[in-house]
C-alpha cells in the first residue's frame, strides 16, 4: 500500500479497496515502527488523523468525496496548525500551540486530506542539512550516516522513506529541491506568491515559498491543486488564476526548447552528478527536445545576495520572538530587556543567531545602502538574467545541487561552505521563479535530483516537463532498502 | 569593509536583544567576518543604474478598505502565552 502514489491511492479509495482509516492507521503504523531510525517527525497526531479519516470516508460514502479526500500527508512543522504544537524545529516555539491554521492546512483540511503530523526541520528554515533542528537531526533514508537535505528535510525523508504519501515543504533558499534532491523525490517550489504564506512562519518574507514533496511529477500537480491560490490574507499573494495543473501531464515534448546555463555545468559540481544530469537531459533530447547551451552570468552573485537579503528579512520577522506574547520566556527575568535578551539567547541555537546578527548588522543605521540595498539591486541582475535566457528557452535544467547528500556533521561547523550548497537553487528564488527537483539517477546509491526552472506561473510546464521524464525513467520509484 | 570584533558582536547581538556566551563570541566574529567577505564580491559590480529589487515580481503592496474584518479572538490568542493576567500581557515593570 506504502508504495502506491496519491493518484493510485485515491484509485484504491474509489474503488473500495481500502477505506481512508485503513490507509491512514498503515502510515501511522509505519511512522511507529521506522522513523525511530529517521527522526523525520516532530508530532504525531494519530487521534487527529484517524478521525479525519473516519469523517473522509464518511464523505466518499455520501458522494462528497473531493480531490485529495482521504489522503494521509505529513506538514512541515512551520505551518501553523491549531491546538497542535507548532515549533518550526525552534525550542523557542516549543511551547507554541497555535491558536489558528495556516491557510495551506485549511485547503487541505477543506479537501478531505488526512494530517498525520508535522515534520522536522532545521530551525526557522534556516539550513541546508536539517541538522540545526533543536529536535535533534534528520537522518537520510538511503543511509542513515547522510544528511536528507534541508530545511525540509523531515518531509523529504519522510516521503522517501514511505512514512507518508506526500508533504508540504517550503523553499527559501532551495529547502525544498535541495532535500528533494537527496532524498530522491520529486519537489516543487512554486512561482513566489502563488501558494499562500498566511499562518507559515516567515523567515526572508520576499523569498519564503511553499510546495508540494511528492513521489511523482503528477502527485505534485494534485497536491498544487489544492495549494495554490490567491489569499487576501497574505498580502504578497498573486491574484493569478489557477489552472488544472493535472490537465497538460501528457503534453510531448517535440520541439521543447532546453537551456542548460554553462555557470551550472562549472567548477564545484561533482563530476559524477554532472554525468548523471547529462544523461537526464540525453532522455529529453530522445523526446524530441532541443538543448542548447545559455549564461547566466550573474550566478556567482547568487550567494552573497542572498546571505543579506535573507538574514535582513530574517532578523526583523524574528524580532516577534520576544518571550512576550508567545513561545519561550526566560526564568525571573530583572527587566524588560533582560527578558528579551535571555529569552531570545536560550531559545534560538547558532545558526539563526548568525543570521539575526547578520541581518541586524546589515540594516543598522549607515550599513543599510551598502548592504542591503546594494543586494535588491544585484538580485535585479540576477533575475534580469533569466528573463534574458527565457526569450530563447522555454525551460532551464541544470543540477540541483553540486553533490549527492553529505555525511552528517561534515560542514556543521563550517557555515559558508554549507551555504554554497545552495549556489544552484538560491538565484531561483531571488527572482521568484518556479523550480523543481527530480529524481534522474543515482552515484555510489545516493540520489541524485535534476533542476527544472521555468518562467513565472508556468508550473502546469513544468510539471509536464517532470512527469514525460517519469514515464520514460524509474528513478522516481526506487525505494530505499530500509524502507521497502 | 571591516572584519567585525569582539566588541561589534557585542554591539549588533544587543540591538537584536540576543544573548550570546562569552566563550562564544570569537566564534561568532569569525563567522561573520567570513560571511561579510562572501558579500563583498558585490562591491565590484556596477549598480548605479539598477532599481532596487524589494519584490521578485515587481507587484505593489494591495491596500484594503480599513474596515473590521477579524474577529476579537483575545483568549484563544492568549490561551498558550508565557504570562497574561486580565486580557493583558506581563512583562517586568518598566516605570518605577
Amino acid at each position: 500500500m506504502h508504495n502506491k502514489t496519491i493518484a493510485e491511492l485515491t484509485a484504491g479509495l474509489k474503488a473500495g479497496d481500502f477505506s481512508s482509516v485503513e490507509l491512514t492507521r498503515h502510515y501511522l503504523n509505519r511512522i511507529n515502527s521506522l522513523d525511530e531510525q529517521l527522526n523525520s517527525f516532530i508530532t504525531i497526531v494519530p487521534d487527529l488523523a484517524l478521525q479525519q479519516a473516519k469523517q473522509a470516508d464518511e464523505q466518499r460514502a455520501a458522494g462528497q468525496a473531493t480531490i485529495i479526500n482521504g489522503i494521509p500527508l505529513a506538514q512541515k512543522d512551520i505551518f501553523c496548525t491549531k491546538d497542535i504544537k507548532t515549533s518550526c524545529g525552534s525550542k523557542m516555539l516549543d511551547p507554541f500551540i497555535s491558536p489558528y491554521n495556516a491557510t495551506t492546512i485549511e485547503k487541505f483540511n477543506h479537501s478531505g486530506a488526512v494530517m498525520l503530523g508535522k515534520t522536522n526541520m532545521d530551525e526557522f528554515a534556516m539550513g541546508s542539512s536539517n541538522e540545526t533542528s533543536w529536535y535533534g537531526p534528520v537522518k537520510n533514508p538511503w543511509s542513515l550516516d547522510t544528511v536528507p537535505g534541508g530545511s525540509s528535510g523531515g518531509s523529504a525523508a519522510s516521503v522517501a522513506a514511505r512514512l507518508t504519501p506526500a508533504a508540504t515543504g517550503t523553499d527559501t533558499g532551495g529547502s525544498i529541491r535541495q532535500p528533494a534532491s537527496f532524498c530522491g523525490i520529486t519537489g516543487l517550489k512554486p512561482t513566489y506568491g502563488r501558494v499562500s504564506r498566511y499562518g507559515m512562519i516567515a523567515f526572508a518574507s520576499s523569498l519564503d515559498q511553499a510546495g508540494p514533496m511528492t513521489r511523482t511529477a503528477e502527485d505534485a500537480a494534485i497536491m498544487l491543486n489544492v495549494m495554490a491560490g490567491f489569499d487576501s490574507r497574505d498580502s504578497t499573494s498573486v491574484d493569478e488564476a489557477v489552472p488544472d495543473y493535472t490537465a497538460d501531464l501528457n503534453a510531448a515534448m517535440e520541439g521543447l526548447k532546453i537551456g542548460l546555463p554553462k555557470e551550472y555545468f562549472a567548477e564545484g559540481l561533482d563530476d559524477s552528478v554532472a554525468k548523471v544530469i547529462e544523461a537526464a537531459v540525453k532522455e529529453y533530447e530522445k523526446m524530441g527536445a532541443v538543448v542548447s547551451e545559455i549564461s547566466l552570468p550573474n550566478s556567482h552573485l547568487s550567494v552573497p545576495t542572498y546571505y543579506i537579503i535573507a538574514p535582513s528579512e530574517c532578523s526583523s520577522n524574528l524580532s516577534r520572538m520576544d518571550g512576550v506574547r508567545f513561545g519561550h520566556r526566560c526564568e525571573e527575568p530583572k527587566n524588560l530587556n533582560d527578558l528579551y535578551i535571555r529569552s531570545r539567547g536560550e531559545g534560538f541555537g547558532a545558526e539563526v543567531k548568525r543570521r539575526i546578527l547578520i541581518g541586524t548588522y546589515a540594516l543598522s543605521e549607515g550599513f543599510y545602502d551598502a548592504y542591503y540595498v546594494k543586494a535588491q539591486k544585484t538580485r535585479r541582475l540576477i533575475s534580469d538574467d533569466f528573463n534574458q535566457a527565457f526569450k530563447e528557452v522555454d525551460v532551464i535544467m541544470g543540477p540541483a545541487a553540486p553533490s549527492t547528500a553529505f555525511n552528517l556533521g561534515e560542514f556543521s561547523d563550517d557555515p559558508i561552505t554549507m551555504y554554497l550548497s545552495d549556489i544552484y537553487t538560491i538565484a531561483v528564488n531571488l527572482a521568484g521563479l518556479p523550480g523543481m527537483s527530480i529524481p534522474a539517477g543515482f552515484v555510489n546509491n545516493m540520489p541524485v535530483g535534476l533542476q527544472l526552472i521555468g518562467k513565472h506561473f508556468s508550473e502546469a510546464k513544468l510539471l509536464n516537463i517532470a512527469h514525460q521524464f517519469q514515464q520514460q525513467t524509474d528513478w522516481h520509484k526506487k525505494v530505499p532498502a530500509l524502507f521497502v | 569593509m571591516s572584519k567585525l570584533d569582539k566588541s561589534d558582536v557585542e554591539k549588533i547581538a544587543f540591538l537584536a536583544r540576543l544573548g550570546i556566551n562569552d566563550q562564544d563570541i570569537p566564534e561568532y566574529a569569525t563567522n561573520l567576518s567570513n560571511i561579510l567577505d562572501l558579500v563583498e564580491q558585490l562591491d565590484s559590480i556596477n549598480t548605479d543604474e539598477v532599481k532596487p529589487m524589494s519584490h521578485p515580481l515587481d507587484s505593489v503592496q494591495r491596500l484594503r478598505l480599513d474596515e473590521v474584518t477579524e474577529v476579537n479572538d483575545r483568549d484563544n490568542l492568549m490561551a498558550h502565552s508565557p504570562e497574561v493576567e486580565a486580557g493583558l500581557f506581563l512583562v517586568p515593570r518598566v516605570v518605577e
